[in-house]
């Protein structure tokens, strides 16, 4: 099992959560992120004084996969949330070591989806 | 008595009331940051309770009582609202009630230090901000209200003209805003981290408050509804929409982008500006007044500030101050009898209205900034002015007031 941890445009978001349904893959949780990476942040301008460096707005996926989702899953977020612009973000991959569903107890594989 | 009359000053008086809460209090917190926002809020609320009995109590009577003879402040006759009944007053309106007259001047009053929260804002202690608004009240607001309005006032017998204020709320202010900012120093980390406006939707429908408000302030300023108020409206108006654009203009060409704050922060300094001159000037000069005052305040707060490093959080001094003097001048300039008989002309209508002008535009912003020196090392020295280096950092929101804004999770 496989945890996928994607940072990507806000503006992007239907369109990977779209992507990821049409590969089967309904299940996510999603969050508002602050954050920055090469490009440090965006400058904003108020009444004339410029702030710099601040964290740029982006949303974070975090889906948990069985092995033989993990391929699809990565493919569905990556080419529905490239714009090919700097900011398009990251995607993480983590080894899963167990999953519980707490309304029947279930663990494991047959847990995660 | 004329109902008409009567009717539209009350409802101006509930005009300038809207000013300052919600209006400047949503203005003010929305430019804050969030664990500040309940603070500025407060403070605005406050002074609206304080200050209105501070006006009923005194205040009125020392603004407008029956000067005591040297035209520096009224007597202590009408404290209590006393001979402040149903009956006009001649002197200062003769067909509205004189207790009318009373309870709009009570809206000035309270608005007047309000202005001042944005230059302290983030870090003053709210015990030290209620002795210091009290005592600024008495002691710069109503000497200047009665200098300038007052029967028997030095400057009203110079021949100083002020509409709606220009002087005694906006100059006055905005200069006591800048000295106490000095004093008080700047907040922690004060342009080495990003202060960022917490709301700016909060900012955007306070300032559209106070331009809703700002009808009342100014066009009830003519305390009856005739042409004077008309001209008044309409000047307001085209003043404030002249500025907001030039304001935007600028910042579209200074930094690529017209943006919100600006726009708004623009029409507020165009409403500041064109205060003073309302009712003495045409529409057609609004215009300018309205054009320039973007100007001059756009300098202060964009590049004077900066380069000063003085911290006027959320520019008190850099609109009202600078917007109120350049208003006040304004008058010496534009004004012309053929808008307001009882007006004076100015220096372009072949007028010498500018030298009371010029004094008015000195001595006021002198008294009111050495006053509120004295009065801040008193506070400070008895109760110290400014919240704690922690207390700070935490928030005034919970270290003053013990609330918070908005929870995280429900």
């Amino acid at each position: 099992m496989k945890y996928v941890i994607a940072i990507i445009q806000p503006h992007k978001l239907d369109e990977v959560m779209g992507a990821l349904e049409k590969a089967e893959i309904p299940l996510m949780t999603v969050s508002n992120v602050l954050g920055r990476g090469r490009q440090k942040g965006v400058t904003e301008v108020y009444r004339g004084a410029k702030e710099a460096g601040s964290l740029l707005k982006k949303v974070k996926l975090e889906i948990a996969v069985n092995e033989e989702f993990l391929d699809r899953a990565i493919d569905a977020v990556t080419k529905s949330a490239r714009t090919g612009e700097v900011g398009d973000g990251k995607i993480f991959v983590l080894d899963l070591y167990d999953v519980m569903r707490i309304r029947t107890g279930e663990r494991g594989s047959s847990a995660i989806g | 008595m004329n109902t008409g009359d009567t009717a539209w000053v009350l409802v101006s008086t509930v005009l300038v009331f809207a000013m300052t809460i919600p209006g400047l209090a949503f203005f003010y917190g929305g430019l804050v940051r969030r664990k500040n926002v309940l603070s500025i809020l407060m403070q605005c609320f406050i002074i609206m309770c304080v200050i209105s009995l501070q006006w009923v109590l005194f205040g009125y009577s020392l603004s407008f009582g029956p000067d005591t003879g040297q035209g520096i402040i009224g007597s202590l006759k009408w404290a209590g609202l006393n001979y402040v009944g149903g009956q006009p007053n001649a002197d200062y309106a003769a067909t509205i009630p004189h207790s009318v007259f009373m309870i709009f001047q009570c809206m000035f009053a309270v608005i007047t230090p309000a202005l001042m929260i944005g230059a302290f804002a983030e870090r003053m202690k709210f015990s030290a901000f209620l002795v210091f608004t009290i005592l600024w009240a008495t002691f710069v607001y109503d000497p200047l209200a009665h200098w300038v309005w007052g029967t028997g006032g030095w400057m009203r017998n110079l021949g100083g003209l002020d509409f709606a204020g220009g002087i005694v709320v906006h100059a006055s202010s905005g200069i006591s805003a800048l000295v106490l900012c000095v004093l008080l120093g700047k907040r922690l980390g004060y342009r080495k981290t990003p202060f960022r406006p917490h709301n700016l939707p909060f900012t955007v429908l306070g300032g559209a408050l106070l331009w809703f408000g700002w009808f009342g302030f100014n066009a009830g300023s003519a305390l009856a509804a005739n042409d004077l108020a008309a001209n008044a409206f309409v000047t307001t108006h085209i003043a404030t929409a002249a500025a907001g654009l030039t304001w935007a203009l600028i910042e579209w060409q200074q930094h690529g982008k017209p943006t919100i704050l600006g726009t708004v922060t623009g029409a507020v300094a165009g409403l500041v500006a064109i205060t003073p001159a309302c009712g003495f000037v045409n529409p057609m000069n609004a215009i300018f007044i309205g054009i320039i005052v973007a100007f001059v305040c756009y300098l202060a707060v964009a590049v004077i500030k900066a380069k000063l490093g003085y911290d006027d959080a959320l520019d008190a001094f850099g609109v009202h101050g600078v917007g109120g003097i350049w208003g006040t001048i304004a008058v010496g300039l534009f004004a012309e009898k053929a808008v307001n008989s009882a007006g004076a002309n100015g220096l372009f209508f072949g007028g010498s209205q500018l030298w009371p002008q010029l004094i008015m535009a000195v001595a006021a912003p002198l008294f009111a900034g050495v006053m509120t020196f004295i009065i801040y090392k008193l506070v400070d020295a008895v109760m110290c002015a400014r919240v704690k280096e922690k207390d700070e950092t935490i928030g005034l929101d919970l270290t003053q007031q013990s609330e918070a804004a908005y929870t995280v999770i429900e």
